[in-house]
């Protein structure tokens, strides 16, 4: 989670993303930062997130990108 | 049968009224048989595309759900698979999904491909070897081609993705490709979204169908009073580029992008007006358009469905794809992070505008208009840290007065831009823009030239207050919301007093002339 975390505050450092659960609700990502941040995911944590993943629902928090993460490393 | 003619109002007047006259369960058998009737009438060849186009799309759904119903029966029949096994198991169907998936695509985006750019190919080939090989030849090219391929293509992919079950009817699945308000000009509407309500059943809903007509009347009122008014003079500047230099240029630049927004929007608020009146929800398009403060924001609110479907059918694939992560890791191993960090964006972003331009249209104009919209949007992203540098020093983010200039500066940069859209010829656009910078011919604006252009003083009389009711009902929706929730909260009668006086409105002051054939919506012919 760490990685994560330091991962998204390097493309938003303003933001808290311990708390904020908006992230796409309220446009604080747009389309680039997402792949800003999926491809941060893939060369520091090798997790490919594919296109089908790409839903508000798992990046509306780091909590639930940190799900999605998970998620994919088991299966 | 255009929107604006009176065939189409007396067409959309008959669906209506036997929508809800006729036994619920035939609402949608109406509506296909309507379909298919407004598209045969246009040109009865046109079927063959959209059935072609359809049966594809509902064969291979099919087949899709087909190869993942497989997969989880094999699962379900062997529980003490191990995980590895699933593995396998996943990616043998799922590479038998992606065949079937690009079959699709090279079907339906082939039909377009053929139909579309086949003479763009010609023409720019015999231009290249000059022996008269290569000419263009007569094509069909079947009435929202464009619209009804992304919206078919998108219902495959999602069923591909698994983010969406297949329509086991076919004549279903045929409604939602052709439904004749959002056939000819959008919006792309998404399977999941506009399957909710397409096939009712809707008993008939007094409010719904009120709020609906008085927005197609809205749509009418900017159509046929304000665009097909304004065009008079931007056609007129356009045609002639040696006399209509300099300010000219400047004037048809602000005209076009008025009249660019009152057929767009019109046309869409004609759309949603008539589906809401049947109860069918279709996608919002625009968002307040010109109220956006810089051009990556302006793309968020125009032509909202064009932008989200690149986005999640071209801009994400791309940029998540392997050969694009891979390239990122090497780039950021061997030219650096901050290099790497981009890589993938910019060449992502790049295939996105590179294939709107060409989606909307087969000419060298539409691509360059592209690839201005990419260069745009990269500087002002590269430039962000400066931007909060100026904003922090001088405290004037969120001031009114920085954002009025901000939305300007926002209006002007989409203008320019968007006139490679009107002169249609890229060298004579950079001509034509240089000219507002070297000719200072400011006086024409008052001293009577703009007279000329085919528009009299009382056509502009119509336009200014035109502009000023839009601006007005723009910025009560972004400071207040519905216009008409507000209108329906008052007296009944102040809804159908302002639907009577669009009506009138429309009636009088609608640009008709003598002999009057309306003009087509700009974005018919993508």
């Amino acid at each position: 989670m760490d990685t994560l975390l330091s991962i998204l505050r390097s493309i938003h450092p303003e933001v808290d993303f311990e708390l904020c659960d908006t992230l796409i609700d309220d446009s604080i990502l747009d389309s680039l930062d997402i792949i800003a941040i999926i491809s941060e995911i893939n060369a520091q944590m090798d997790v490919t997130i594919p296109p089908e993943e790409i839903v508000p629902e798992n990046f509306n928090s780091a909590e639930a990108l940190w799900d999605l993460i998970e998620r994919l490393e088991d299966e | 049968m255009l929107f604006t003619s009176y065939g189409f109002i007396a067409f959309m007047a008959a669906v209506l009224v036997l929508y809800y006259l006729l036994p619920k369960v035939c609402q949608w058998p109406l509506l296909l048989v309507a379909s298919l009737a407004f598209y045969a009438i246009a040109d009865w060849r046109y079927l063959f595309f959209i059935v072609f186009t359809a049966a594809s799309a509902y064969l291979i759904a099919l087949k899709l759900e087909s190869i993942e119903a497989r997969r989880k029966a094999i699962l379900a029949q062997s529980p003490d698979m191990t995980k590895e096994e699933k593995k396998a198991l996943k990616a043998r169907h799922k590479a038998a999904q992606w065949r079937w998936l690009l079959l699709a695509l090279f079907l339906e985006l082939g039909v377009l491909a053929v139909t579309k750019y086949t003479n763009f190919v010609l023409e720019n080939l015999g231009k290249l070897f000059r022996d008269g090989r290569f000419h263009a030849i007569d094509m069909i090219v079947p009435m929202g081609i464009s619209f009804y391929t992304f919206q078919t293509v998108s219902y495959v992919i999602d069923v591909y993705r698994g983010k969406q079950t297949a329509q086991r009817s076919f004549l279903k699945l045929l409604l939602f490709v052709s439904f004749f308000p959002q056939l000819v000009q959008g919006p792309i509407s998404r399977y999941g979204d506009l399957s909710k309500t397409l096939y009712g059943p809707h008993p008939y809903d007094g409010k719904a169908v009120s709020f609906g007509l008085t927005r197609v009347l809205w749509g009418y009122f900017k159509k046929v009073v304000l665009a097909d008014r304004i065009i008079t003079a931007v056609t007129a500047l356009i045609a002639d580029t040696a006399q209509y230099t300099g300010t000219y240029v400047f004037v048809a630049m602000l005209f076009y992008a008025f009249e660019l927004y009152c057929d767009f929007t019109g046309g869409i608020d004609i759309t949603i007006g008539l589906a809401e009146a049947m109860g069918i929800r279709v996608a919002e398009n625009f968002n307040l358009p010109y109220f956006s403060k810089n051009i990556k924001e302006y793309w968020n609110r125009w032509h909202i469905t064009m932008g989200t479907w690149f986005t999640d059918y071209i801009f994400y694939p791309i940029s998540v794809s392997k050969p694009m992560l891979k390239l990122s890791k090497w780039s950021r191993d061997h030219l650096g992070k901050a290099i790497g960090k981009r890589v993938t964006v910019y060449l992502s972003c790049f295939a996105v505008w590179l294939a709107t331009g060409i989606w909307h249209g087969a000419a060298w104009n539409f691509v360059v208009w592209g690839l201005m919209n990419f260069v745009v949007i990269m500087a002002s992203q590269e430039l962000e840290p400066l931007y909060a540098k100026f904003h922090a020093r001088f405290h004037v983010k969120g001031k009114a007065p920085y954002e009025v200039f901000q939305v300007v500066r926002t209006i002007l940069l989409m203008s320019v831009i968007r006139m490679f859209d009107c002169y249609r010829d890229v060298p004579m656009t950079f001509k034509m823009v240089g000219t507002m910078f070297t000719r200072f011919n400011v006086h024409v604006l008052w001293d009577g030239s703009l007279l000329a252009l085919g528009l009299t003083g009382a056509d502009y009389g119509v336009l200014i207050a035109g502009f000023f009711i839009v601006l007005g009902v723009s910025l009560y929706k972004a400071r207040r919301g519905s216009v008409r929730e507000a209108l329906y909260r008052k007296p009944r009668a102040a809804l159908y007093g302002v639907m009577a006086a669009l009506a009138l409105v429309i009636v009088i002051f609608g640009a008709y002339g003598v002999g009057y054939d309306s003009s087509q919506f700009i974005y018919n012919q993508f």
